[in-house]
């Protein structure tokens, strides 16, 4: 077996090892019970006394809301100011300036909602003040925000659970203390040692062995990127992200990113099981993510191995795959499943340009993000998946004719309607914008802007167009990554995405946690023969097939008219 | 109100001072004692530095391996890749046709089907830094004859610049081009 495909099997092995251990120890710190990490407690203990907080207030489910909405809008304007004003703060050795409003709107709220799209350049117009205090804060506290919002419902899924579900900064605050930081800590030594800059040094000025002056721009990288992956952010210190040979050094430093990206998407799958006493339950939903996330991974990994048939007609010969856009010191097998596993969770790093990836690799992309709840993102992940389940639960109970009940609840009008709206809102931002984007640059090609609409695109064709569909896509499932060559950092692009991010964030943690919230009110049903079985491949099969059908039904036009048009213009 | 926003408030500030204040300044502390020192490791060559250890530069003198195609021109301080469509004319026709025009100009001895994609695609960064060993190995037959040194010279050097997979069994092998022609130019006295 090639040593490339090894190394991809081993990278997913040791991530599944290190997910589930982490799953009990993540179970454990919810529960209450004795765990490695309680040496945090006194650190905890200080932030709450300083923050003025008791957590043992319990909390219902309006007012975990409340508590989450109100301290990421402090975040927002936090940000916002910081962005717009950074030339004049300190950090700033390379003397870089300030945000424009429209690229700081988009940029605050794209760290705010863990999306990380990057309409600017790290090198140029970030400086190591807002990559610290502003990027890398956020990564922890919008990661921290998903698992918290995501333990609310957990709480609510419990046996006989009424009203209290915990307290919201107790859970958000401990998925710091206990989760993200000790983990980015250790991940963080281990890139500094593989070669990533961790001083606050600014550029150097080197001359090559050519007599070429070269300006290498560095910085204080390893802590960031390593929350960057472990919090599923993705938004990286470069503008090649992990491409670039700072932020990515070398196969080592790979396997690690690629293995922190997805640990606690898959620990929090296990924590569920562990947490409730149900790990039957936790395979299903684990079993169904596994299959949903591999038929996008088989697709990109055979395009990407195979190489380009258009530069094949060329003549040259292509035994180490399709390298535009791709780095020698990853190759294309593990680049294809990097590609893939940054999309099905909400990461988006990226250690190749997936501009240039193969029509078919694109299109498995875009549908990762489209479906969003394989894997997914910190918490969030699984609460998109929640809402599947919920109408999956739904649709089984019309079909045997009963009232759905879903651990112990009756799912009636109300939480229908709610599952129901934010699985449709989905498609609906990603369309909207795409349509509207489609119409602007068909209409007004030549529109005095700043950019004008014509000028947006990188590549003609299908093509165009799929980078405009993989962009809201992106902004969508608050994934972050890009189909790069779109000139985005100008307003109409800063704007509609920055919206979109909005509302592809927010909505589907309050969905989520309101229909937790109001089951876990309800009068709690005891099993009988009838209840649907929640822990079993059967119904596994059901929850994928509402994924497709959702999924497929809405997005295939589109996806018609980019990534697979382009695909069968190859040949 | 009241309740959420102080808490909230105070909250943020104390995250801020210990995840972007104290975790990076540890992270900065420790680094210190790896190998480049936290500023990144660069490489010295006749008691000068020429480059940094980890990022790729341009070589596209007929004596030296060539670096691999950069859509930003080996601009260590502008990292990105070309974001070419894998159907985009003018990048196959304009393009990767002529990197494959100038590598046959410069490489007479080498027939087009032997030439490997990366050396006429651009890499994901700009800056990579490495080759596959297939990448180096074409090239020999120019180097060679630039230096006026035995074929057979040129290859070994190349072997024994082939760095191999991670614990040998992961990943891909790769050359790290700088490094490759320095030992090029010290092979030469």
């Amino acid at each position: 077996m090639n040593t490339e495909l090894l190394g991809v099997i081993f990278t997913y092995l040791l991530t599944l090892a290190i997910a589930i251990v982490l799953g009990k120890h993540i179970a454990r710190v919810f529960k209450g019970e004795k765990n490695w990490l309680d040496f945090m407690s006194p650190v905890e203990r200080f932030i709450f006394r300083f923050s003025g907080i008791d957590t043992k207030r319990e909390m219902n489910w309006k007012q975990h809301l409340y508590a989450l909405l109100t301290i990421n809008s402090i975040w927002l304007i936090y940000a916002f100011v910081c962005l717009i004003s950074q030339a004049h703060l300190p950090l700033n050795p390379d003397g870089n300036p300030n945000q424009t409003p429209d690229l700081a709107f988009n940029t605050a709220i794209s760290f705010l909602t863990n999306t990380n799209m990057q309409d600017y350049s790290g090198e140029s117009l970030a400086t190591y003040f807002t990559q610290h205090f502003v990027f890398m804060f956020l990564h922890f506290a919008s990661a921290a925000t998903g698992i918290a919002a995501l333990l609310v419902v957990f709480r609510a899924l419990k046996d006989k659970v009424t009203d209290k579900l915990g307290n919201f900064w107790d859970y958000f605050v401990k998925s710091i203390t206990r989760i993200l930081l000790p983990i980015s800590f250790v991940i963080a030594v281990i890139l500094a040692f593989n070669g990533m800059p961790t001083s606050y040094k600014g550029k150097d000025t080197v001359i090559g062995m050519q007599g070429d002056t070269v300006h290498v721009s560095r910085g204080p990288v390893a802590a960031m990127v390593a929350i960057k992956h472990l919090g599923t952010n993705g938004g990286g210190w470069f503008g090649a992200n992990s491409a670039h040979p700072l932020e990515n050094p070398n196969y080592l430093t790979n396997t690690t990113e690629l293995v922190a990206q997805l640990i606690i998407p898959i620990a929090l799958v296990f924590a569920l099981g562990f947490y409730l006493n149900k790990k039957k339950f936790s395979y299903v939903i684990y079993g169904v993510m596994t299959v949903g996330t591999l038929l996008f991974l088989l697709p990109t990994i055979a395009a990407e191995v195979q190489g380009n048939p258009a530069i094949a007609k060329l003549g040259v010969s292509q035994t180490t795959g399709a390298m535009e856009g791709k780095e020698v010191r990853f190759g294309p097998l593990n680049t294809a499943y990097w590609c893939i596993m940054t999309t099905v969770t909400s990461t988006g790093s990226t250690n190749s340009m997936h501009d240039s990836a193969m029509p078919i690799s694109g299109a498995m992309m875009m549908m990762g993000m489209m479906v969003n709840a394989f894997y997914g993102g910190c918490g969030v992940g699984f609460l998109n998946f929640y809402i599947f389940i919920i109408i999956a639960v739904f649709i089984s109970g019309l079909m045997v004719g009963r009232t759905p009940e879903f651990f112990g609840r009756k799912i009636e009008a109300r939480e229908m309607k709610i599952a129901s709206l934010i699985a449709l809102l989905h498609p609906f931002i990603i369309l909207v914008g795409t349509a509207l984007s489609s119409y602007v640059l068909v209409h007004f090609p030549n529109a005095n802007w700043s950019v004008k609409p014509s000028a947006w695109l990188n590549n003609p064709g299908y093509h165009g167009f799929s980078e405009m569909l993989y962009q809201y896509s992106s902004a969508a499932a608050n994934n972050g990554s890009g189909f790069a060559g779109l000139t985005a950092n100008n307003l109409f692009w800063n704007i509609s995405t920055g919206i979109v991010m909005i509302l592809g964030r927010f909505l589907p943690i309050i969905g989520p946690v309101a229909i937790a919230g109001i089951l876990a009110n309800k009068k709690f049903v005891p099993e009988s023969a009838g209840t649907l079985k929640s822990d079993t491949s059967t119904f596994g099969i059901m929850i994928y097939a509402v994924i497709i059908i959702i999924a497929a039904l809405a997005f295939f036009p589109a996806l018609a008219l980019g990534p697979i048009a382009e695909h069968f213009s190859l040949k | 109100m009241k309740t959420y926003i102080l808490p909230a408030l105070k909250l943020t500030v104390i995250l801020i001072v210990i995840l972007a204040g104290v975790y990076p300044l540890i992270i900065a502390g420790i680094g210190k004692f790896t190998p480049g020192h936290g500023d990144g490791e660069t490489v010295q060559y006749k008691g000068r530095t020429v480059g940094y250890a980890l990022i790729g530069q341009k070589f596209t003198k007929d004596e030296y391996f060539w670096s691999r195609p950069s859509a930003v021109d080996y601009k260590a301080d502008a990292s990105g890749g070309s974001n070419k469509g894998p159907t985009n004319p003018d990048y196959l026709h304009k393009d990767v046709q002529g990197r494959i025009d100038t590598f046959l100009k410069h490489n007479p001895t080498v027939k087009k089907e032997q030439i490997p994609a990366e050396l006429v695609t651009a890499s994901g960064s700009g800056l990579d830094p490495d080759l596959s060993p297939a990448g180096a190995k074409i090239q020999v037959a120019r180097v060679a004859k630039a230096r006026g040194l035995s074929e057979q010279q040129v290859s070994t050097l190349v072997d024994a610049h082939i760095e191999k997979p991670l614990l040998g069994v992961f990943g891909p092998e790769k050359v790290n081009v700088l490094k490759l022609n320095i030992a090029l130019d010290e092979l030469k006295k």
